[in-house]
């Protein structure tokens, strides 16, 4: 019995990747032939050294070279809290340069090395790729310091495994950025990988590698790089000297399109952290009361969503537009009842 | 049982006729590739070992590189152990030894037995190795392998000449290569190939911050290149140690390396090495940066002869120096004193890595690098002792300085074995050279039991033996003394002296021929005996009067056939940076 058990299980864990190792494996690996396009690419990563330098905040980054000029895109992190940063070329070459600016919503710094003319390796914005799931690519980055003087900076290969909106945190706070990224197989964020680069094996820029954050729902470390197309605009912008910092987006999480009273709910008062959801009383002849919600009914889900406080409903209720039906399951007595109402076509109807 | 099967095949039936259907649309270039990879890694399955102490619930990953079992591993996975339990892919478990290390390079060599012809990984060369090329990592990864089936993982090089600083420990990973291949706890000691499947490298060490000890993306190879340096030296059975110029650099503000501090008692300072000259070139490889600097010198033994540029007033000077131990002898036999030694006080003892090494077995078993050896349990001593076979216990013999001095023995008959080329010098109380230099003038030597002398261009020297050595005549180093040391070593061999051990392989004087070297200690007077890889004959030695002088060179620029005896007929004498003199010996007579 034993064996067609482990026969099985080899070809259920050989399946899958027969699946996943489909017709885009075709692109060639990087052979000797592709060397040079490494070194080239290699030759437009800088390693960023500034602030930090204590537990967990490391002094050192990575910065890809953007103009001949010596203009470098990196990460806004603590790096640049002093304004100046130092930067080590591929062939051991150092300058100093001075932050330009950042745009804060894409987590996206600009800096600039000191001088004119300098005749620089750089990656042409204007030839960048995208990238799909399946897509193979290199990652550029100066992770945990490796190199120095002029070594040039680690390169690990991996493939782009999705392309999904950012949902992470570092320690309790929320990343700064939240738009799309492409998710990579391989451990492209490491300690001072921030900044690099994410190409094609042909050498083109894909995206920049951000920070090491952890995924908001798993807890896992996440390797992701913010995609070209995020950057190409602000950052041509920013050199261009004609950046504006963009409006403040709606925030979503504010949302407050209805609230329990515009249903003809009155909710008991909102005292402690998590007040559970009972209704205090409802309005005669509200959207509620046609329903049949009760006076001390405890709501329990609305639209299929844990309530598990008045705040929670608050938040729900915020989300829902005009002309939706609500389910609601509430707790009668020792009874889950199941209830649905219409949303009122205007507030406060 | 049944329900899992049952669920097994379910969705296996919801897979393969997709896995069918698709299979047929992958590229031919794919499946050769793949076709490749298979084959490749078949074929290095069976060079692939799987470590275990005996004394600790730890272990590590090795890989064959002789067909009589020698196999090599990491310094941090052999532990403080003799001896070993080595798993191969054909599922058998063999018994090994302890045949030397190297604890800064953190690499040991192991002997492993029970098998007639061992198969054995083809060796590559390292430097030749760029970033982006494609490499197997083999070994056995969280000690998984129950049936010693050594676990594939597949990556590139991410950087090559890298230097990994040596973490509160005298561990110091030099001019290594770095890969993205999955590297992890039990890899240790593991082979790194290149894709033609030569052994580029071993792995011994990752970087991980704060996601436990576990593959970051970033795995680090003690370069095949620097191991193969350090062979002889492993083979010899001793604690080896690296090198140090005598000199430290430093990054002036001009971004030029420069000597920032220089021992006067170095080679280098005596070739003329000072403070604030600029390092152009070290071993051929120009430095550019501090890091460079460490990372040639990290791959050289002590002794080693290597050739370094220098530039002070816009002027390029080229030395070839000697370079010095790295760590005090007394340092070294710390790491090897046997258990019943008495051990002086160790405040300074070099601590594990506790950083980035990747030695240990899964669930986070006992670090096997550090049961200090004098509190370790005595019984645990005895019981592993007790647990190895006569007849594996015979290869092992304790010696301070040595990890296993059974080896150098076996070393040292080899390479004295090449002085039966010259015939039956055994018991002949002295000899009497005679001949002319190379300006043509006549020369007598005698060497006998209690005293040298050399009579040329109208004076004589002499060195009686119930004397101090003296560099006399003087200017040669002490050439008298030199040539009784080879009357010494012809006449008596190793019974002559205090000591003599085999310690290892190296490019005489810096160049293109392999020796074998022999260390001789007779009072305050030490001598390196050089023997031809090639032929095994003795083609020179230097003799030093004292540590930090400049020995007198000897080589043998050729043998010549007297009475029933051969003996250098061109002896050619250095000291320092000059030739001293250059003898042709014509005649060679017993002296009764």
């Amino acid at each position: 019995m034993r064996a067609p058990v482990r026969f099985l299980a080899a070809l259920l864990i050989a399946s899958p990747l027969a699946l996943t190792g489909r017709p885009r494996v075709c692109e060639a690996a990087p052979s000797t032939a592709s060397l040079d396009t490494l070194d080239a690419t290699l030759a437009k990563v800088v390693k960023i050294f500034g602030s930090g330098g204590v537990r967990n905040l490391e002094g050192y980054g990575t910065g890809l070279l953007v103009s001949p000029n010596g203009h470098i895109v990196t990460v806004w992190s603590h790096l640049l809290d002093s304004g100046d940063v130092s930067i080590v070329l591929n062939d051991g070459r150092r300058y100093n340069a001075k932050f330009i600016k950042g745009d804060p919503a894409r987590d996206l710094a600009v800096l600039k090395i000191e001088g004119d003319n300098l005749e620089l390796p750089y990656f042409d914005l204007r030839d960048s790729a995208d990238a799909s799931p399946g897509t193979r690519v290199l990652g550029f980055s100066n992770m945990f310091k490796v190199a120095t003087g002029d070594e040039p900076v680690s390169v690990v290969h991996g493939v782009v495994a999705a392309r999904a909106r950012l949902s992470a945190r570092r320690g309790a706070f929320g990343a700064a950025y939240e738009g799309p990224v492409y998710i990579v197989d391989a451990v492209t964020n490491n300690p001072g990988a921030a900044g690099g680069a994410l190409t094609t094996l042909d050498g083109r820029l894909v995206g920049m590698i951000g920070r090491e954050l952890r995924n908001t729902e798993s807890n896992t470390w996440v390797n992701y790089a913010v995609p070209l197309t995020q950057l190409r605009e602000p950052i041509a912008e920013i050199i261009a000297g004609r950046y504006k910092p963009p409006e403040p987006r709606p925030d979503e999480a504010n949302l407050q399109r209805f609230s329990a009273i515009d249903l003809g709910l009155v909710m008991v008062p909102d005292v402690v952290y998590r007040t559970p959801a009972y209704v205090e009383s409802v309005v005669p002849g509200s959207p509620a009361a046609k329903a049949g919600v009760g006076t001390e009914d405890l709501i329990v889900f609305v639209n299929d969503e844990l309530v598990q406080s008045n705040r929670t409903l608050k938040t729900i209720l915020g989300r829902i537009e005009s002309g939706d039906t609500l389910r609601l399951v509430v707790r009668r007595k020792e009874k889950l009842v199941s209830l649905e109402l219409r949303v009122p076509d205007h507030r406060g109807k | 049982m049944l329900r899992r099967l049952g669920a097994c095949l379910f969705v296996l039936a919801a897979c393969w006729p997709f896995a069918i259907t698709q299979a047929d649309e992958v590229d031919a270039a794919v499946r050769d590739a793949e076709r490749a990879r298979v084959a490749t890694i078949a074929k290095l399955v069976p060079t692939v070992v799987a470590v275990f102490q005996r004394s600790a619930p730890a272990g590590g990953s090795g890989v064959l590189i002789t067909h009589d079992g020698y196999a090599l591993t990491n310094f941090h996975v052999a532990g403080e152990d003799q001896f070993f339990k080595c798993g191969l892919s054909d599922g058998k478990l063999y018994d090994a030894v302890l045949v030397g290390v190297d604890p800064t390079g953190d690499v040991a060599l192991i002997k492993l037995v029970g098998r007639e012809n061992f198969p054995t990984a083809t060796w590559g060369d390292s430097d030749a190795v760029r970033a982006g090329d494609w490499v197997y990592v083999l070994g056995n990864p969280f000690l998984l392998a129950a049936d010693f089936q050594p676990t594939a993982t597949y990556g590139i090089v991410s950087g090559v000449h890298r230097y990994q600083y040596p973490a509160n420990t005298i561990l110091e990973y030099t001019d290594c290569l770095q890969v993205d291949a999955s590297v992890n706890p039990g890899n240790s000691g593991g082979p790194l190939f290149n894709a033609a499947g030569e052994l580029i490298g071993i792995n011994g060490r990752i970087s991980v911050a704060q996601r436990g000890r576990v593959n970051a993306g970033a795995g680090y190879a003690i370069s095949i290149n620097q191991i193969r340096n350090f062979l002889g030296g492993l083979r010899s059975g001793r604690v080896i140690d690296h090198a140090s110029l005598g000199a430290t650099v430093s990054r002036d503000s001009h971004g030029a390396i420069i000597v920032s501090q220089i021992l006067e008692e170095s080679d280098a300072f005596r070739r003329g090495l000072r403070v604030d000259d600029e390092i152009v070139s070290f071993a051929g490889r120009p430095i550019h940066s501090v890091n460079q600097f460490k990372n040639v010198l990290g791959i050289f033994p002590e002794e080693w002869k290597v050739a370094l540029v220098y530039r002070r007033e816009g002027e390029k000077h080229e030395i070839r120096v000697r370079l010095r131990s790295l760590h005090a002898k007394l340092e070294m036999s710390e790491m090897s004193a046997p258990e019943d030694q008495p051990q002086p006080d160790r405040p300074s003892r070099p601590r594990p890595p506790n950083r980035p090494e990747p030695p240990q077995g899964p669930k986070g078993k006992k670090d096997p690098r550090r049961p200090p050896r004098r509190q370790r349990d005595r019984a645990v001593a005895r019981r592993q002792e007790s647990d190895v076979s006569e007849k594996l216990k015979a290869l092992y013999k304790a010696k301070p300085g040595f990890a296993n001095y059974y080896f150098n023995g076996i070393e040292l008959s080899r390479v004295l074995h090449g002085l039966d080329a010259w015939g039956d010098f055994y018991s002949r109380p002295g000899f009497q050279l005679s001949g002319e230099t190379a300006t043509g003038a006549p020369f007598e030597c005698i060497l006998s039991g209690n005293f040298a002398s050399l009579q040329t261009g109208g004076k004589t020297y002499l060195q009686q033996f119930d004397q101090d050595p003296q560099d006399e005549p003087q200017g040669s180093g002490g050439l008298l003394v030199a040539l009784n040391q080879l009357r010494l070593l012809l006449t008596q061999r190793d019974k002559a002296f205090g000591s003599l051990v085999y310690f290892g392989t190296e490019p005489l004087d810096g160049g293109n021929e392999q020796v074998d070297v022999l260390e001789s200690n007779l009072g305050s007077v030490d001598s390196r005996w050089y023997f031809s890889v090639a032929n095994g004959g003795l083609v020179g030695f230097d003799t030093r009067l004292s540590d930090d002088a400049d020995a007198c060179e000897i080589r043998f620029r050729e043998i010549g056939a007297f009475e029933g005896l051969h003996f250098p007929s061109e002896i050619v004498v250095r000291h320092g940076d000059r030739e001293y003199a250059i003898f042709r010996v014509l005649h060679l007579k017993e002296r009764k």
